[in-house]
């Protein structure tokens, strides 16, 4: 009976107690962040989107190696010595220092609906060019568009660079010829003396 | 007496029939994509098989593909609600093996932010468990500071909920200067809503009568079982790998082993198990006051590695207390960048082993209850 | 029907029963978008939040938003289903509960329909609605619904036992079934309701316990009456994923939420009725009463159970089918039972 009598009471006074902690929860300061009008502060180190500063990329590729979904896909091209347009990687973007650039990034594409967040290719990368940002709005209603290119290079470049690059290796290669040619001739003609003798 | 045996055979006659019942994989309280084939008689649950695999991803197999330093974000993937806690004895292990002592802040920073972690984890199963017996207030009240939990981790790391933050030798990186002081603030929050869920909900009197005396956990069950953690603890078996084999800095620490002790029913019970997860809260609070003030206020978070993390042929089995219990990986090195072998012992789904063999012979709203005392994670249970 | 106030305002035509008729209809209508709306807001205000902000100003449009979502959506008929059935339960549910609307007195002079049955057909068609939960769960050929109407039959005796002492008490106290008459006797202040004992001398004190745990009772049964938590068993979202209505969608489902919602304006009314005096002011009759001050307090009354309600749900677990049953027989019906007997004997010696 004394049990019987202790469960009723423990029902009632169990669920006044919670009663009164609801009650004074409908006048507290409301937790809610109206999100479109409202933002949550998002730190800046946040992993987000990201971003790709094609100045400071000397396409190195490390990023695309350490990447453990394969998200980002890289094309280079050598660039070739005495170039006219005399390409330059930007190495220290606080003191605007520039370096000669060696590789055309002809290609360099983020997948963004693989990426995994997990910030391993901004650590690797020696020159701080891809970053992550704090833009997080980037939903969309097809994959596709979820593929982002980053170069700055058009087909056409890229085609008249590669010709360039080809004919200065055609160049080279003709003069690597052409000296070797030059070197075994000699050989032979020392060759041929040093027999003669 | 031929009357009676009249009846009996009258009885006989009266048909019934069993109901298989699939829980799941889309079911509200599942806890994710889980699926429990149930027999039915009537409201009554007479066998439980649990199907998984729903959510398999051959982790195990795809880690043998990646570098150590790559296999982190998948390690994060595995028990999402609490990642720092994931990737702890994994990195203990690999950093064993390639015989590093990491810094002593780094220590200190790893111990506050799985305590952190393991907060926000309990906050979950608690918050779930109350959602599982109807009550919806305090599943909100838990994640309003779980919110405040994930921001601190967000600051350090740059990310919400899978962090990549400890890395072979160190930290992904250091922490932000206002950190100890923001770790002091949400310890008050978080003791003030644990608290307020006591009265409102731990103690209610509808919810003890649904929770004590189900589900029942011998401890001798749960040992042959091989679960861990609160499921373990619940049980009044005071195995903590944090006292027990105190592993990283956690012999400095002062800090009690959360048992249940049949308090409003029988030992062992989904109430038990609950109690414990708010105990360990509590005990986690303390021991980050005490790592606050013990850290180093400077140092480096980064150890000096070689480009490429090698181990040479060996192996380890690195454990550690993972919110849900001993979480351990067992690393075979062959001298690469990639492990030979990675094995990852799931504390989740040990633990959910031990649901058919509990549950039978409860109603099936206990059913749910049971799961969700169990804590798992389906991400971890099928890897 | 010379007290109804319709037709002494617009005369013995036929507007003044269509008046009749779809006032209360659309009064119920209008009721739920409201019930709706605060659900959500007291529900948000008790966890921190703010509820629905962004439809309308301060989100009050947010209710018919999901109503004409629901509108919008496909009518499906599982293929399996019983479709007679499975049609029909949704509109059984708000039958039931529309039905027990023709008899709760709205004011003084507004009574749709002044039986003199009036405590005895509500108990008669606010079962109906339990039929329309066992219709619907039954039809959907689904094992949660089955499960989930199946607990609804378990459970309507044991509340409905209780909940008919508790009210059969007051009719004791009332000497009536009208609910009309109930109100008139409850007349004069607050303290005359029958929550404190009804009119009578000062030591009606005595009494006074047994007519508050009669509404304590009636409440606690009213509450599984309406499916609601603690006792929102037959839905019981976490094990039954929505319980007897998991097959239903769109309009089907809205007339189920809308019978919900209707119930539980009905058990408040009676509730409001029987022990808080229905239309009487709290301050007598001289003093902010007549037909529509009436209204405005039965309103009001009404308005505050409901929000006892909601309040409830949001902070209560929920209890098992056989602890229902446990708290229905062992609990409430015995304790029913001492407060009608004490209430007896007190009527016989007053």
């Amino acid at each position: 009976m004394a049990n019987y009598i202790k469960n009723m009471w423990d029902g009632v006074y169990t669920v006044l107690v919670g009663m009164k902690i609801t009650w004074k929860h409908m006048f507290m300061k409301k937790v809610t962040v109206q999100y479109p009008d409202e933002m949550y502060p998002i730190p800046k180190n946040a992993r987000n989107r990201l971003q790709l500063y094609a100045d400071q990329c000397n396409g190195c590729n490390s990023c695309a190696r350490i990447c453990p979904v394969n998200c980002i896909s890289i094309e280079t091209l050598r660039v070739t010595p005495n170039d006219p347009e005399n390409p330059k990687v930007l190495e220290d973007p606080e003191n605007d220092h520039w370096l000669p650039r060696k590789l055309w990034v002809t290609k360099y594409d983020i997948d963004m609906a693989k990426c995994c967040y997990c910030s391993l290719c901004t650590t690797v990368c020696p020159s701080a060019a891809i970053q992550h940002t704090t833009d997080f709005e980037y939903s969309s209603y097809f994959k596709e568009d979820l593929l982002y290119h980053f170069t700055a290079m058009t087909p056409e470049t890229v085609v008249s660079k590669k010709q360039m690059l080809e004919e200065h290796q055609a160049k080279e290669k003709a003069a690597k010829a052409a000296a070797a040619a030059k070197a075994a001739e000699e050989q032979a003609k020392a060759a041929a003396t040093a027999s003669a003798n | 007496m031929a009357e009676k045996k009249t009846f009996e055979m009258e009885y006989s006659k009266v048909d019934t029939e069993r109901m298989r019942l699939n829980v799941g994989p889309q079911h509200p309280s599942t806890h994710g994509v889980l699926r429990l084939e149930v027999e039915l008689d009537g409201e009554i649950v007479t066998e439980v098989v649990p199907h998984m695999g729903y959510l398999h991803r051959c982790f195990e197999k795809h880690c043998e593909a990646m570098t150590y330093p790559q296999c982190i974000p998948y390690i994060d993937r595995l028990d999402y609600i609490s990642s720092m806690n994931n990737e702890w004895p994994y990195v203990m292990g690999v950093e064993k093996l390639m015989g590093i002592e990491v810094p002593e802040r780094v220590e200190y920073i790893r111990v506050i932010m799985a305590e952190l972690n393991r907060i926000a984890n309990h906050q979950i199963a608690v918050a779930t468990f109350g959602l599982d017996a109807g009550a919806f207030t305090p599943f909100l009240y838990y994640f309003r500071d779980r919110e405040e939990i994930l921001a601190i981790l967000e600051k350090a790391s740059g990310g919400r909920l899978l962090y990549n933050y400890f890395w072979v030798g160190g930290l992904a990186a250091d922490v932000h200067p206002t950190f100890k002081q923001e770790c002091l603030d949400v310890i008050k929050h978080i003791r003030a809503t644990n608290a307020e869920v006591t009265n409102l909900l731990i103690y209610n009197k509808i919810f003890i009568d649904r929770t004590a005396n189900v589900g029942i956990l011998p401890a001798d069950v749960a040992i042959n079982f091989g679960c861990s953690g609160p499921v373990l603890r619940g049980s009044g078996f005071p195995l903590d790998l944090r006292r027990a084999e105190p592993y990283s800095i956690y012999d400095r620490f002062d800090f009690n082993v959360v048992v249940g002790k049949g308090e409003v029913g029988t030992l062992g019970d989904c109430w038990d198990r609950n109690i414990v997860r708010m105990g360990e809260m509590e005990e986690s609070c303390k021991i980050i006051e005490q790592a606050i003030a013990q850290m180093p206020d400077t140092g480096d978070v980064q150890e000096k590695l070689p480009k490429k993390i090698r181990i040479p042929k060996s192996e380890i089995l690195s454990r550690a207390e993972s919110p849900k219990g001993d979480l351990g990986f067992y690393i075979v090195g062959n001298g690469t960048d990639k492990p030979e072998r990675l094995r990852c012992r799931a504390t989740s789904f040990i633990n959910l082993s031990v649901l058919p063999e509990i549950s039978k012979g409860y109603m099936i709203a206990d059913l749910i209850l049971i799961l969700g005392s169990i804590d798992i994670v389906l991400g971890e249970v099928d890897r | 029907m010379e007290t109804n106030i319709f037709i002494q305002l617009l005369g013995n035509n036929w507007i003044a029963y269509t008046a009749i008729a779809v006032l209360p209809l659309g009064f119920l209508l209008l009721y739920a978008l409201v019930a709706i709306l605060a659900e959500l807001k007291v529900s948000a205000w008790m966890q921190d939040r703010l509820g629905p902000m962004r439809t309308g100003p301060w989100g009050i449009l947010q209710p018919l938003a999901e109503v004409v979502k629901l509108l919008q959506k496909e009518d499906i008929t599982p293929d399996l289903a019983n479709k007679v059935l499975y049609n029909l339960a949704p509109y059984m549910m708000f039958t039931g509960a529309y039905a027990a609307v023709a008899v709760i007195p709205f004011s003084q002079q507004f009574v749709p329909s002044n039986i003199n049955l009036g405590l005895f057909y509500i108990f008669a068609v606010s079962a109906i609605a339990t039929i329309g939960v066992v219709m619907g769960g039954w039809a959907s050929n689904n094992k949660y619904s089955l499960l989930g109407a199946m607990r609804s039959v378990a459970q309507i005796i044991s509340y409905e036992i209780p909940a008919a002492m508790a009210i059969l008490a007051t009719a004791v106290l009332a000497s009536s079934l009208n609910l009309n008459e109930i109100n008139t006797v409850q007349d004069g202040g607050i303290f005359n309701w029958f929550i404190f004992g009804g009119p009578g001398p000062w030591f009606k004190v005595f009494v006074l316990p047994f007519t508050f745990g009669l509404c304590l009772i009636y409440m606690i049964a009213s509450l599984a009456e309406t499916n609601r938590t603690p006792f929102d068993i037959p839905e019981g979202e976490s094990e039954l994923v929505a319980g007897y209505h998991t097959e239903y969608g769109g309009m089907k489902f809205a007339m189920f939420f809308l019978g919900e919602y209707v119930n539980m304006f009905i058990v408040s009314a009676i509730m409001a009725t029987i022990f808080f005096g229905g239309w009487q002011s709290p301050f007598g009759s001289s003093i902010m009463s007549g037909p529509v001050w009436g209204l405005f307090w039965f309103l009001a009354k009404v308005g505050t159970v409901v929000f006892f309600q909601i309040w409830l749900r949001w902070t209560l677990p929920r209890l098992r089918v056989d602890q229902l049953m446990d708290l229905g027989w062992k609990y409430l019906l015995p304790m029913s039972f001492i407060c009608f007997f004490a209430i007896a004997l007190w009527k016989m010696l007053i």
